[in-house]
């Protein structure tokens, strides 16, 4: 585990939306390169939580702190210049631009040029600052191997490239903290490893803080250094992952526990058999 | 996947090739000759025009039309919402034009980007509900703006003269001016090359990107930084300022300006020409704009052919004509949406395709 830095932290904060409590007095910090999860069953408020920290909601209570910074009632564009990256868990690509314009955007507040000088393009310097950032974004592109649909329109790729688009806009925004509403949503395998050896490479290699939404559990406890489990919009358990795997709380609310015999992992597709030959039913 | 536009042996080594206005050296080289080719219309070979007065017309027409239409494209296409109230921008102008000329004596060239400029200040105060309502709320609001202008027109006499108009004077630089269609086709001319090529610059660089991305997916551009608020209304001002230049080209061209004319329907065929056009594409507006120009103007010939014929003696044929035309221009608007929902824009790139295939048509 790396240094822990406080580099964001979540102080006490609930959200109500008019009695409905979707999150009450959740806290936790997230060191300077760490890959945190948060978990929990469906209606946990793993969503709200990412929605407070990038602005999406006002918690009614309590405070988000980045980098020493009170920025609990700032407005979501305000935060991507602070170093918020986000992905969201229903695609929200912008479909009628190409690849290469929707990581583009992601540079928005890194650009200088406004609409005066890019009408003017060749004369105000306006095509010298996009070469340098199209640079730059291709340096993404290749990374998350999506050179060869670069020029197609976002809205005509299949669901697993798009979630990978999503995720080279985010990361065109060069945050320091990049939250990732489940990534790996609707995935196949393959498409699975490839997207949880990005995350590793940019939080390892690219140094960008990762706080993740993830239902896999093989995934999440794999590649996250701590994870935080919520259920009904509290924190019931934090801290390593084989900590909380262990945790009877968590196994109660989320995980399940092996009442019997363990069921076989099935590989290849057919209904996984208990030790004893019994079926075990999917839940 | 994507249709891929770009032919082959076309292959670009550094990012500035692959920025490019146009996608190859071709289709530049085409625009460039067109243009050069539209300079050429005016021009008298040994006291006789080639091109009729008319047809002149019609092109200063497309022009003047043609920037009104990209602004409100810009707006409608590029941000994704509507405004009912363009051609009230359009008027708005056209008088401001004149009246800068008529009040303060500035010479006709440069009244007609300030014109644009005052134009752009009415579109974004106009525009600022655009920042909390959308969708039919904001089309009504601009509905509003627009009877609020009509409004304005025919009561402010001292900006618009009232009920008996404006003038406006003929375009003048430096103490050389403009007489006539033939030299003002070319200050049209101008402005259609520069507004069009603003826009296209525009829109491939930040701010336009981020209208396209309010458009697209407004949630997810506000997390990504863009203020949504600020880009609502720089598209209504920018809008504004096409409509205010096209309005003052206008103007300049009649010399004289109604307050009649710049009411709902004209901003109903601005719509039809950015849908009939493309939304969403530069293009598309000037082609739209061409289309609704010459519409009337085939049906009329259309009609004018029907009439030398035995059916021309037919009372109730010859009765009907009139009605014949507008209807059949409404059907013809009707039957476009249904076949070419995408515009004339996207046809356009059909076609290109195809012929680039030729004549293996897979």
């Amino acid at each position: 585990m790396p240094d822990v830095v406080p580099l964001l932290k979540v102080v006490d904060v609930s959200l109500s939306f008019r009695g409905v409590r979707a999150l009450s007095n959740v806290s936790f910090g997230v060191g300077t390169g760490e890959l945190v999860s948060i978990i929990g069953p469906n209606g946990a408020g793993k969503t709200s939580m990412l929605n407070c920290i990038s602005g999406r909601y006002t918690p009614s209570e309590g405070a988000i702190v980045l980098q020493g910074r009170d920025i609990t009632r700032l407005k979501p564009n305000a935060r991507a210049a602070l170093g918020i990256g986000r992905t969201f868990q229903n695609l929200a690509l912008f479909n009628h631009m190409s690849v290469l314009d929707n990581v583009m955007v992601g540079r928005h507040h890194l650009l200088k040029n406004s609409f005066l000088s890019g009408a003017l393009y060749w004369l105000g310097g306006a095509q010298k600052e996009e070469l340098k950032h199209r640079r730059e974004v291709e340096e993404i592109i290749d990374f998350l191997e999506i050179t060869h649909i670069r020029k197609a329109p976002a809205g005509t790729l299949p669901y697993g490239l798009r979630k990978r688009v999503e995720l080279a806009r985010a990361v065109a925004i060069k945050p320091s903290v990049l939250l990732l509403d489940e990534p790996m949503a609707g995935m196949n395998l393959e498409e699975k490893e490839d997207m949880a050896r990005y995350i590793i490479d940019l939080n390892e290699e690219w140094g960008m803080t990762v706080i993740m939404i993830e239902h896999d559990m093989g995934v999440v406890m794999d590649i996250s250094h701590r994870v935080m489990v919520l259920d009904f919009g509290s924190k019931i358990a934090e801290g390593t992952p084989d900590d909380v795997m262990a945790n009877a709380a968590v196994k109660r609310a989320y995980l399940g526990e092996d009442e019997e015999a363990p069921a076989v992992a099935s590989t290849d597709g057919e209904i996984a058999v208990g030790d004893a030959g019994n079926v075990v039913s999917w839940q | 996947m994507a249709l891929s536009l770009v032919p082959c042996g076309q292959f670009k080594t550094t990012y500035a090739s692959d920025t490019t206005l146009f996608a190859t050296p071709l289709s530049r080289n085409l625009v460039i000759a067109g243009v050069i080719l539209l300079a050429l219309v005016p021009l008298k070979i040994g006291g006789l025009a080639p091109v009729s007065d008319y047809v002149i017309a019609l092109l200063i027409q497309i022009g003047y039309l043609g920037i009104a239409a990209l602004g409100l494209n810009i707006l409608v296409g590029f941000t994704g919402q509507i405004s009912l109230g363009h051609s009230a921008f359009f008027g708005f102008g056209a008088f401001a034009s004149a009246w800068l000329g008529n009040t303060f004596g500035i010479p006709v060239f440069f009244t007609i980007p300030l014109a644009g400029i005052l134009t752009t200040a009415v579109g974004m105060i106009v525009g600022i509900p655009a920042a909390r309502i959308k969708g039919l709320y904001l089309a009504i609001a601009t509905l509003a703006s627009q009877f609020i202008l009509q409004d304005f027109f025919a009561r402010a006499v001292w900006f618009t003269g009232g009920s008996s108009g404006s003038i406006a004077e003929p375009f003048s630089l430096f103490g050389l001016t403009l007489a006539g269609d033939r030299q003002y086709f070319y200050v049209v001319l101008a402005y259609v090359v520069i507004m069009y090529l603003f826009a296209s610059n525009m829109l491939r660089t930040r701010d336009g990107r981020a209208l396209v991305a309010v458009r697209d997916h407004y949630l997810s551009a506000e997390v990504i930084g863009i203020n949504l608020t600020k880009y609502r209304i720089l598209s209504f001002g920018i809008s504004s300022f096409y409509a205010g230049v096209g309005g003052a080209l206008f103007a300049h061209y009649l010399q004289y300006v109604s307050i009649e004319g710049f009411d709902i329907l004209l901003s109903i065929q601005f719509l039809a020409m950015i849908i009939i056009g493309g939304l969403g594409s530069v293009m598309g507006s000037l082609l739209g704009t061409i289309f609704m120009v010459l519409l009337p103007e085939v049906m009329e010939a259309l009609i004018g052919a029907l009439q030398s014929t035995s059916w021309g003696n037919v009372p109730a044929v010859t009765d009907g004509l009139a009605y014949l035309k507008e209807a059949a221009i409404g059907l013809a608007i009707v039957l476009f949406l249904i076949f070419e929902p995408d515009g004339l824009a996207h046809r356009w790139r059909l076609i290109k395709v195809y012929w680039k295939l030729y004549p293996f048509s897979f």
